[in-house]
């Protein structure tokens, strides 16, 4: 449905195109069951870092304040993107994991459920 | 009549009906230079069609001398309660210092908006034809720029002493929660007047008001702020004013005509969950950062929603209105919004104009009581793990932005009612971006008009773009510290303004100064720091 506007066809610009954010894409990342993290985060990542170095380089700056987060089997992981079932290839890049501007991934980590089991 | 004869000394008397004839309807008149279509450009492309503007009634017939008159006094009455309130030290009365922080809430979250309604209605006023319409919305207009400037100059005495009231405009057009009230009020006066006065006065002043008004004029009456009790008096006679304002344009809208129903519907839905989501803020407020707690939001929302707006909409049955979409969303999410809320203020300290902390015990079992299915299962634990942490010496906070919605722009934290530990999440892709969203409620309205939403300045997004750095900095020089160029844009002090309240400069002060505190005895999480 178009917008309601003075002038027939009006568009405004688009804000959060990827071309302004300085060669990075925007990337929501949430962890599941733990919600003293109050919300999924924003990362701004370049599009060619590999899956992996996010789990190894990135993950642990953003959720290793939690307790449960050194007990996280990494085998065990389930991904999410878009809430549909995901399996990343570590070896391959955020791009070429299908990963684009504004992707929404989330992790469970199955027998982890947060401070003493409450989701948080 | 003769109308010269106003002023000689032998006139006599108007009746009220024929000086609100004179002074209000017979001020307008019908151009003919010009076509009244080019010099009301406004009032028609929203699909809002007005066959008699004449059908407009004003339920206070109030004209413009009256209303100068009681503006007046009441302007008296309020000052002379600010200068004995200054005189008496009054903000040494107030509960403890934690309850300074709702105050810089308001004069950064509401009073803006106050200032931006003044706007709003002076456009509104100009872009509508009907000189009913235009008078009651001018007073309005001057009303909400005196409720802006009472509330600037009561709240004023307060920066006299405590942190973080030193800028509120400059933050108001910055803060990444402030975004949430601010693009609200953006979103209204961008559109057409009939949208913005359906927003603001009916959804907005008429069916929500008492959620906003009752939670910070009670609360500062029970928490010993008789400076803001006196404000909240003065302008709530304009308040009551408004409000029947609000329901004169829809009824007036709906009466016009039937093709009216189905975009004022549309807008009732809108502005419903827009303000329902705004007022998350108010709610957390109520339940966390009131020292002495008047309702919880759970009961207000049952008892101003639920029960006053639940006759509202059947009195609107009539004309075809139905209940809001999503109410039964919003019933069902009482009793988890405010312990959410809170959580991303406190995981997010560091960068906010308010201090936050952790309810002390007896706060957590008044909680308990008042949320009984939901506090002790999903919030206390969180709760008591970051009063461990900090204890430690460990005050946690999370240092990743987080992701917004793009409507409401409030964190992504509300979880799913049939699942409250799981984040819901919305998605819309449009020309290919895709785009997330916290509900169903704010979806829609992305869906609606996705051209405008798109253009929303979403605060995280406008940080990593580089567009929130004081001019002239460079993001490029070695050890750039981005959050603190953040703060430095916002004019927050991190010595004082932000952060944990245990250990802030506005509790070491107010230990100083009154020798209370807000802790039961023995009960001690964090040594306050130096007083400043």
């Amino acid at each position: 449905m178009p917008v309601i506007a003075l002038q027939p066809g009006y568009t405004g610009e688009v804000a959060d195109a990827e071309a302004n954010f300085h060669g990075n894409r925007l990337l929501y990342i949430g962890w599941e069951d733990h919600l003293m993290f109050c919300s999924p985060v924003c990362l701004p990542l370049p599009a060619a870092m590999p899956f992996g170095a996010l789990v190894s380089d990135v993950l642990p700056g953003v959720y290793g304040s939690h307790p449960d987060f050194a007990r996280i089997d990494w085998s065990q992981v389930e991904w999410r993107d878009s809430g549909k079932p995901f399996t990343p290839n570590q070896a391959l890049s955020l791009a070429d994991n299908g990963l684009v501007h504004k992707s929404f991934i989330q992790l469970r980590t199955p027998g982890l459920a947060g401070i003493a089991g409450s989701g948080s | 009549m003769n109308q010269n004869n106003n002023t000689a000394s032998s006139a006599r008397r108007l009746g009220i009906k024929e000086k609100y004839a004179l002074m209000t309807r017979s001020l307008g008149w019908d151009t003919t230079y010009q076509s009244m279509d080019d010099v009301f450009p406004f009032d028609q492309f929203e699909g809002i069609k007005i066959h008699d503007w004449d059908k407009w009634e004003d339920p206070f017939r109030l004209t413009m001398d009256a209303y100068w008159k009681f503006q007046g006094e009441k302007e008296k009455k309020l000052y002379a309660i600010i200068d004995a309130f200054a005189q008496n030290n009054g903000q040494f009365n107030i509960t403890d210092a934690r309850y300074v922080n709702t105050l810089k809430l308001f004069l950064t979250g509401v009073s803006p908006l106050e200032y931006a309604a003044h706007r709003g209605y002076a456009m509104a006023g100009r872009s509508l034809r009907g000189v009913g319409a235009r008078i009651a919305s001018q007073m309005q207009s001057i009303d909400e720029l005196r409720h802006a400037q009472t509330q600037v100059h009561t709240i004023s005495h307060y920066n006299k002493y405590f942190n973080g009231l030193h800028d509120f405009h400059h933050m108001h057009d910055r803060l990444w929660y402030l975004s949430v009230p601010k693009s609200y009020f953006d979103d209204a006066m961008t559109a057409g007047p009939f949208e913005f006065i359906t927003a603001i006065s009916f959804s907005f002043e008429y069916v929500l008001t008492n959620l906003l008004f009752m939670p910070f004029m009670s609360g500062a009456a029970y928490n010993g702020d008789m400076a803001t009790v006196t404000f909240g008096f003065s302008a709530q006679s304009d308040e009551s004013r408004h409000m029947t304002l609000g329901l004169e344009v829809v009824k007036f809208m709906l009466e016009q005509d039937p093709d009216n129903l189905p975009i004022i519907q549309k807008w009732v839905d809108k502005w419903f969950w827009r303000g329902y989501r705004l007022l998350t803020l108010v709610g957390m407020m109520m339940d966390y950062m009131l020292p002495k707690r008047v309702m919880s939001w759970a009961e207000a929302w049952e008892m101003y929603f639920e029960k006053n707006g639940g006759a509202l909409f059947e009195d609107l049955a009539r004309y075809g209105v139905k209940v809001p979409k999503y109410a039964d969303v919003a019933k069902l999410e009482k009793e988890h919004i405010t312990h959410q809320a809170w959580g991303i203020f406190y995981n997010y300290t560091q960068a906010a104009g308010i201090h936050t902390w952790i309810p002390n015990d007896e706060e957590m079992d008044w909680l308990a009581a008042k949320y009984p299915n939901t506090f002790n299962q999903y919030y206390r634990p969180r709760l008591e793990h970051l009063r461990e942490q900090e204890k430690a010496g460990k005050r946690w906070v999370n240092n990743s932005l987080p992701m917004l919605c793009q409507i409401c722009q409030i964190p992504m934290a509300f979880t799913e009612m049939d699942n409250p530990t799981k984040i819901a999440a919305r998605e819309s892709t449009y020309h290919g971006m895709k785009f997330h969203f916290c509900s169903d409620g704010c979806k829609d309205v992305f869906d609606g008009e996705p051209e405008k939403f798109q253009q929303a300045w979403l605060p995280v997004h406008q940080i990593y773009q580089g567009n929130c750095f004081r001019e002239g900095t460079d993001p490029t020089q070695p050890g750039f510290d981005p959050l603190a160029e953040v703060l430095a844009w916002y004019h927050l002090d991190t010595s004082a303004d932000t952060g944990e309240y245990n250990t802030s400069p506005d509790r070491a002060n107010w230990e100083r100064w009154t020798g209370r505190s807000h802790l039961p005895a023995g009960e001690s999480p964090a040594a306050p720091a130096k007083a400043a």
